[in-house]
């Protein structure tokens, strides 16, 4: 099975240990990176500074309420550069704003999912998010 | 809301329609199926609905590739060119896992690839999954 390699950028370190753990129970093998915040979610896939030898990510899973830069600015950045434009991006994002989603999407985000409040519930989406993006979709994954 | 989600798919294979709507029955009882059956008739059917305004336009697109007159392809680039039809959500849903079918979908903003032929339970449970993340409102 070819490999997975993912970028979780997620500033709560609690969303950051549930989205590991909903991993582990999907039993679904695959390299995660987590960054904290926009901007390193820009170098990151830049490959810039301490991200020079960072892995090009099959799939960007994003927070919207980031420091330095938000989640929509991250989206924009990633689709107005070659290199990584075609990377699908999920939104996973507190915020159930319409204003908010519709942005997320005309910036191009694959989908935007609100997060649940119960942490159940949390992990059981992010489990349908795995199976759905790593098991049945096609990704554009290069070389 | 209860209002009724409207999806387009364009798909020429009669029995893959059938399937996909069928499929979709079972998850989602508000939504409602237009279906064209080319590339070509799909851009012009799209251009009218924009011209109609925001209430007229699906609220996602289905898409197969291999498609008489205008494959999917190019009506995906068509819509995703776009600023209005743009934001509606492109599910390419297409027998061929030809890689550059692939990159150039998502390379033109294709939301998600899917490749059939599909058993039906997994059809289904992808037709569940794209209705709670794409036909939510």
């Amino acid at each position: 099975m070819t490999e997975i390699t993912l970028l979780l950028v997620e500033d709560k370190p609690s969303d950051v240990r549930l989205v590991m753990e909903a991993f582990k129970e999907t039993g679904i093998h695959a390299n995660m990176s987590v960054v904290g915040n926009g901007e390193d979610a820009i170098n990151f896939l830049l490959k810039k500074g301490q991200y020079s030898d960072a892995p090009r990510p099959d799939l960007i899973l994003l927070d919207l309420k980031l420091p330095k830069k938000n989640g929509h600015e991250v989206i924009k950045k990633v689709r107005e550069t070659d290199d990584i434009s075609l990377i699908p991006i999920i939104v996973l994002s507190n915020s159930d704003a319409e204003p908010d989603i519709q942005k997320a999407y005309k910036y191009q985000a694959n989908c935007y999912i609100t997060k649940p409040f119960k942490m159940s519930e949390f992990v059981e989406t992010v489990k349908l998010i795995e199976k759905f993006w790593l098991n049945r979709v096609k990704l554009p994954k290069n070389k | 809301m209860n209002d009724v989600k409207k999806i387009l798919l364009v798909e020429d294979r009669e029995a893959d329609a059938r399937l996909v709507i069928e499929a979709f029955k079972g998850v989602c009882s508000k939504c409602e199926f237009e279906v064209i059956q080319d590339g070509e008739s799909a851009i012009n059917a799209l251009s009218q609905k924009e011209l109609k305004g925001k209430t007229s336009l699906p609220d996602l697109i289905i898409l197969d590739i291999k498609l008489p007159k205008r494959n999917g392809r190019e009506v995906l680039k068509e819509i995703k060119s776009s600023v209005t039809l743009g934001a509606i959500p492109v599910i390419m849903l297409t027998n061929s896992d030809a890689r550059e079918d692939i990159l150039d979908s998502y390379e033109h903003m294709a939301n998600t690839y899917i490749t059939k032929p599909l058993a039906m339970a997994d059809l289904i449970e992808t037709a569940k999954f794209i209705k709670d993340t794409w036909l939510k409102k």
